[in-house]
């Protein structure tokens, strides 16, 4: 296990009674790397993502960060595990009737003592924390309003936003435009890459775009039946490539636009 | 050309007629049985609470007779009525109403104490009941070990009735209003705590995702992911119990635990009819203006919910 890898999975599996969701999946993620996560539904995408947040337990194998193993953490150490592994979601789980700002501040938490995040006290310095990466995904006027109020693309940037407050390490997006429209799906997708090419963050990201993959990511991984099935550039994702990991043997023709979801011309 | 297919297969439409009409005639001989039985049974009830029992009856002639119990009993309802009913005339108005509420400022202190008893009682539930709601919830519950417990702890406090409960902290705590604040306030703890609960299990567990993902403890979660969810019905529910609690306080003096329920003790062992008729009065109105008071109020934390359009 070299520790110049951000991330290393080893021989990951996760059963769900007799279903394989994670199958002996090894692989290396270099620091720094944007790294989409193709393949059909149920193939296992999302359950891995949740493995490395360590929201749900492997069955076997092991994770771990910089050398050190992640997944033996308890308690206090593994939320700080969850803190520096931020984590975006498909219905960005935020809390509706939160503003915007307490939402944002959620990412403090794992600083917290009981009693402060139970009175919701947060510091000055906090706050402005808070404030500054509202700013960098332009929310700055939404902040003292309710989360539910905000459009779907505003809410997955609060979600980003709160991710940055995190401090973390890695960041990892489970599906973060899948119920986004094109404009608000390229608004979200341009900051993880702001963030990923500014702070130098590794970002791991579960996409069901094809063309999002291609033009966003360094490195296209994809699953099939909770194996990995392809890793690679999008170069070497060739239209035969693409019909093994999505089965679509029986169709004739395959045009990756009609998943799209991006509204602007791809980059060349 | 085989005999099988010489038979006319039927129309989907007759097909769908003949199972429509079994599935009729199914479900009318599952009402008809249920129908049996609910009788049954319900008259199997009656007479073990002697609904069809037969009692003696001095009729105006002064002749003995065997009458049901029903008939022969509801005449007394009227005569009842009667003895509580105060003498109301026009021209001595002022002095029958200060004659019927004669004993007025022991009954306004004790009305006040009757209400006191009420809100403290249901600030002290709504808060042993907030906290234990959220380990007695099936989807928050960190393990079945507190899920249990926890559980057992709101059915023991709200099955034991006010009643019971204010008879044993007299005992405890000697007569008078704590007595009743403590009685009305475990109970209420229980029967809150399982409301609270039930709108727990029915939040959206995505925003407690979201802040376990975030490297939130437990408790953390629960602050941020579901305490916001559930606050109006929190509060709609409270408003509700707050009350029924009046409600409670105000009968519950009968063993002694403070309130105008020791007045209702006195006048029925003293016979003054015409007090009880006049303390009615008093909890009726209080309830009423309570339950009107607090509906608004609801009505406005449900009507603040919806907001203004975005």
């Amino acid at each position: 296990m070299s520790a110049s890898a951000a991330l290393t999975l080893s021989g990951v599996s996760k059963l769900f009674d007799e279903t394989r969701a994670v199958d002996d999946v090894t692989l290396k993620i270099e620091p720094g790397q944007f790294v989409g996560v193709i393949g059909r539904s149920g193939a296992g995408k999302s359950t891995m993502l949740r493995l490395i947040n360590r929201l749900i337990d492997p069955t076997k194998g092991s994770i771990s960060f910089r050398g050190s193993e992640i997944t033996s953490l308890r308690g206090k150490a593994l939320r700080n595990w969850r803190r520096d592994c931020a984590m975006i979601f498909q219905q960005f789980n935020l809390v509706d009737r939160l503003d915007v700002l307490t939402n944002v501040l959620i990412g403090r938490l794992a600083e917290h003592g009981f009693l402060s995040s139970m009175a919701m006290q947060f510091t000055d310095a906090e706050r402005t924390m808070a404030l500054q990466a509202l700013d960098r995904l332009d929310l700055v006027p939404q902040a003292l309003q309710r989360a539910g109020t905000l459009s779907g693309g505003q809410q997955q940037r609060v979600a980003i936003a709160k991710a940055l407050v995190q401090q973390p390490k890695i960041m990892l997006a489970d599906e973060p435009i899948a119920s986004l429209d094109p404009a608000n799906a390229t608004l979200v997708m341009d900051g993880l890459r702001q963030i990923n090419k500014e702070d130098g963050l590794t970002v791991l990201v579960n996409l069901h775009t094809l063309d999002t993959a291609r033009a966003y990511c360094d490195r296209i991984i994809a699953m099939r039946n909770g194996r990995v099935f392809f890793d690679g550039t999008a170069a070497q994702l060739t239209d035969d490539v693409v019909r093994d990991i999505y089965g679509l043997d029986g169709l004739r023709e395959f045009n990756e636009a009609v998943t799209s979801t991006q509204s602007v011309a791809l980059p060349a | 050309m085989t005999a099988a297919a010489e038979v006319t297969p039927l129309r989907p439409l007759d097909q769908f007629e003949l199972g429509y009409a079994a599935q009729r005639r199914r479900a009318k001989f599952g009402w008809m049985i249920a129908s049996i039985l609910f009788f049954a049974f319900f008259a199997f009830s009656a007479w073990l609470g002697d609904f069809f029992r037969v009692t003696q009856v001095t009729l105006t002639d002064g002749s003995r007779e065997w009458r049901w119990i029903i008939p022969a009993g509801l005449p007394r309802l009227g005569e009842f009525i009667e003895r509580t009913l105060p003498v109301l005339r026009w021209d001595s108005l002022g002095a029958d109403l200060a004659e019927w509420f004669w004993r007025w400022k022991v009954w306004l202190n004790l009305l006040v104490e009757t209400v006191l008893i009420a809100f403290m009682a249901t600030a002290l539930g709504v808060f042993g009941g907030f906290v234990m709601s959220f380990p007695a919830s099936r989807n928050l519950a960190p393990n079945t070990w507190v899920l249990w417990f926890s559980r057992r702890y709101l059915e023991i406090a709200r099955t034991v009735p006010e009643l019971v409960w204010a008879l044993i902290f007299v005992f405890c705590f000697s007569v008078g209003p704590m007595a009743g604040v403590l009685a009305i306030g475990l109970h209420t703890a229980g029967a809150l705590g399982k409301l609270y609960s039930e709108v727990n299990e029915n939040i959206d567990m995505a925003p407690l995702e979201g802040v376990k993902a975030a490297g939130g403890t437990w408790f953390d979660q629960i602050r941020y992911g579901a305490v916001p969810q559930v606050m109006p019905n929190i509060i709609s529910y409270t408003l509700l119990r707050f009350e029924i609690n009046v409600r409670a306080s105000s009968i519950i003096g009968y063993v002694g635990a403070g309130g105008l329920g020791q007045e209702f003790r006195e006048a029925l062992s003293l016979q003054e009819y015409t007090d009880l008729s006049a303390l009615f009065l008093i909890i009726f109105v209080t309830v009423m203006v309570i339950d009107y008071g607090s509906e608004k109020l609801r009505h406005k934390v449900i009507g603040l919910e919806k907001g203004p359009a975005t």
